[in-house]
């Protein structure tokens, strides 16, 4: 069943019991990001380290309010991302956003995604597509902040 | 035969009449008495309709959707399906008389401006308007923005246009429930003009509340802009007391009709309001053609919003002339074919009577609030009554997100909206994120109201943790 193919347990029991959530202090950069068509929202907070010279994720913290999609993917998100080089998460990120576009044809990279495959259903669905990626797009938007030292999003809505 | 048609009117389709096919309409009883709506009823007695043949008009209604499941639209309040009259309207203009309305000399020319103007004609009696009173805009949000910058285009249009000019110290007063086409544009009248914004709020139960309206409405106040329907909780507020006391204070008032244009009878001369906005493609016609409605002496008075070619009079290199309404309001080539099938989805709501459509829904209605409403750990959001209520019926479901409920709903076969239906502050005053919400139409059925609650039960228990012990599948017996 279609239905089934898109809520993988994986995805449902991220949404039940979202990792990492919470928004935790110290941090370099925090975002606010909104889905316009359904008023989802994440607040969304990275903090850098430094890895031999290369900066890398030392945590990811974040409130959500949303569906079940773009819960789990901002979940599955700080699993994959925090502890990796801010350029294994970017890497990671265009390889998602290419699954995501994929209309359920693509041959996702489990090694680079783990377990971020699970949203492979997603991708047949167009209208779902942002929901899955709003968590995504929020680390990208926060860690470029934090790298130029920008810091708070002033932009940000309520 | 061709001549026949455009003089008769373009909007009658070329076979079989343009209203609904067989008896759409069978006198009758059995329909709940109806309390009367602040938005005048044309006296017209409901009749029962007959939903088979109706939907027998709509070719789309025969589809199956996600997973071999037939189609159930509960969405026409963002857009309405269109019957084979309205569709054929089009193709007949296309395939007959296609030309730009009011340019060519030529005999295709005469035939697309006459056809336009006939659907003017059409669509102004819908409404109990004069035709030199419609203007044929994009949409209904293209129609409140043409006041709303006519407004700002006032205070450099001359004495005439000086009625509409507004800047600080004036206030325009809008309405907590609009949908964002009747809110934001007033809100950049105010960021344009130095005009201060202001808003009636809502009651818990989604209601407008008018409680402060004699503060509200006061010396300052130069246009109150409000919804006809809510496009989110169905209520229907009462236009004609805010016009009056509009009106004491000399403040205009748009009114948006988007929603209830297609849903009941409305008579512009009993409505109360200056200007009536809505949209084509929410009443069975097509998309990319809305109405502005205004008073003759307004639209006289008012100053163009979009410039171009069709709305001037005279054009010299130092400056330019316009044309009197509603040609000054109607630039660029007219979009006559849209128009067409508007005049032909007048012609088939009529043929049904908008007494009969109104009790039609108001049934749904109620029957939806009741299997809907009864649902544990459901909430509707929005009057429980039918009184003074459309059909849009919007609803939380504890502890599953308006996403997953429509994406259950999808799979199922029935579409429904999900998010915020682009009411935004109004989601925020009832304190939910976003909602999911069935809207209906002339074509929905009761069987279908009952498979949307049976739909809702199973997204609970999809999403409880008992997936796969309960298969997802129509309940037999549902449509
Ligand atoms: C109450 C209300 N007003 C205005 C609109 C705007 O209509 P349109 O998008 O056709 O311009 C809508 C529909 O989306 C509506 O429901």
């Amino acid at each position: 069943m279609q239905l089934e193919s898109m809520y993988q347990e994986i995805i449902l029991d991220h949404y039940r019991r979202p990792h990492h959530a919470g928004l935790r202090e110290p941090y370099d950069a925090q975002v606010h990001h909104v889905n316009p068509t359904c008023g989802d929202e994440v607040t969304l907070r990275v903090t850098l380290k430094d890895a031999g010279g290369e900066p890398a994720i030392a945590d990811i913290s974040y409130e959500a309010l949303g569906c079940s999609i773009s819960q789990a993917s901002t979940s599955v998100m700080t699993d994959m991302i925090i502890g990796k080089t801010v350029s294994e998460g970017m890497q990671a990120s265009a390889e998602f956003l290419r699954l995501m576009q994929s209309r359920g044809e693509g041959e996702p990279d489990e090694d680079l995604l783990g377990d971020a495959v699970a949203f492979e259903g997603v991708s047949r669905y167009p209208a779902r597509i942002k929901c899955a990626l709003l968590g995504w797009m929020a680390w990208k938007d926060a860690t470029a902040r934090a790298l130029d030292g920008l810091g708070q999003d002033q932009s940000s809505g309520e | 035969m061709t001549n026949k048609v455009i003089s008769h009117g373009a909007a009658k389709p070329h076979a079989g009449g343009s209203g609904p096919s067989g008896s759409g309409v069978s006198p009758g009883g059995g329909v709940p008495p109806r309390a009367d709506t602040s938005l005048p009823s044309r006296a017209a007695a409901a009749a029962v309709l007959d939903i088979e043949a109706i939907r027998a008009d709509f070719p789309i209604l025969g589809r199956e959707v996600r997973g071999g499941n037939p189609l159930i639209y509960l969405d026409s309040g963002a857009t309405a399906q269109k019957p084979r009259q309205v569709l054929e309207a089009e193709r007949d203009f296309y395939t007959t008389h296609n030309a730009a309305a009011h340019r060519g000399a030529h005999l295709l020319g005469e035939e697309a401006t006459d056809a336009y103007e006939a659907a003017r004609t059409r669509v102004a009696a819908f409404i109990g308007a004069e035709p030199a009173e419609i203007v044929f805009t994009k949409s209904a949000t293209e129609a409140i923005n043409l006041v709303a910058y006519a407004m700002s285009n006032a205070a450099t249009s001359g004495k005439e246009a000086a009625r509409f000019a507004v800047g600080p110290g004036d206030e325009i007063l809008v309405t907590e429930m609009e949908h964002h086409a009747n809110l934001v544009p007033w809100q950049q009248l105010c960021e344009r003009t130095g005009a201060t914004l202001r808003w009636f709020g809502v009651t818990p139960q989604g209601r407008l509340d008018t409680s402060a309206i004699g503060e509200l409405i006061n010396t300052r106040t130069r246009l109150v802009a409000v919804t006809g329907q809510s496009n989110v909780t169905g209520d229907v507020p009462d236009i004609g007391q805010i016009a009056a006391t509009a009106h004491a204070v000399g403040a205009l008032v748009v009114a948006d009709g988007a929603q209830a244009v297609p849903h009941r009878a409305v008579d512009v001369r009993a409505l109360g309001a200056d200007f009536l906005a809505f949209s084509a493609h929410k009443m069975l016609g097509p998309s990319g053609v809305g109405v502005l409605w205004g008073r003759r002496e307004l639209l006289e008075a008012m100053p163009p919003f979009i410039t171009g070619g069709s709305m001037i009079e005279v054009v010299r290199m130092e400056g330019s002339t316009f044309l009197p309404p509603p040609e000054r309001f109607e630039a660029g080539v007219p979009a006559a074919a849209q128009a067409v099938g508007l005049a032909a989805a007048c012609d088939y709501l009529d043929g049904l009577g908008m007494a009969s459509v109104e009790a039609h829904e108001h049934a749904l209605t109620g029957h939806a609030l009741e299997v809907v409403g009864g649902i544990d750990g459901v909430r509707i959001i929005g009057p429980l009554s039918t009184e003074h209520r459309g059909g849009a019926v919007s609803f939380v479901v504890d502890g599953i997100h308006p996403h997953d409920v429509g994406q259950v709903l999808d799979e199922l076969g029935i579409a429904v909206r999900t998010g915020h239906h682009c009411a935004w502050p109004l989601h925020r005053a009832l304190g939910v994120q976003a909602s999911t919400r069935a809207t209906f139409y002339v074509y929905n059925t009761h069987e279908e109201v009952d498979a949307l609650a049976d739909g809702i039960r199973q997204a609970q228990q999809f999403f409880d943790g008992t997936r796969g012990v309960v298969p997802l599948g129509r309940q037999s017996g549902a449509a």
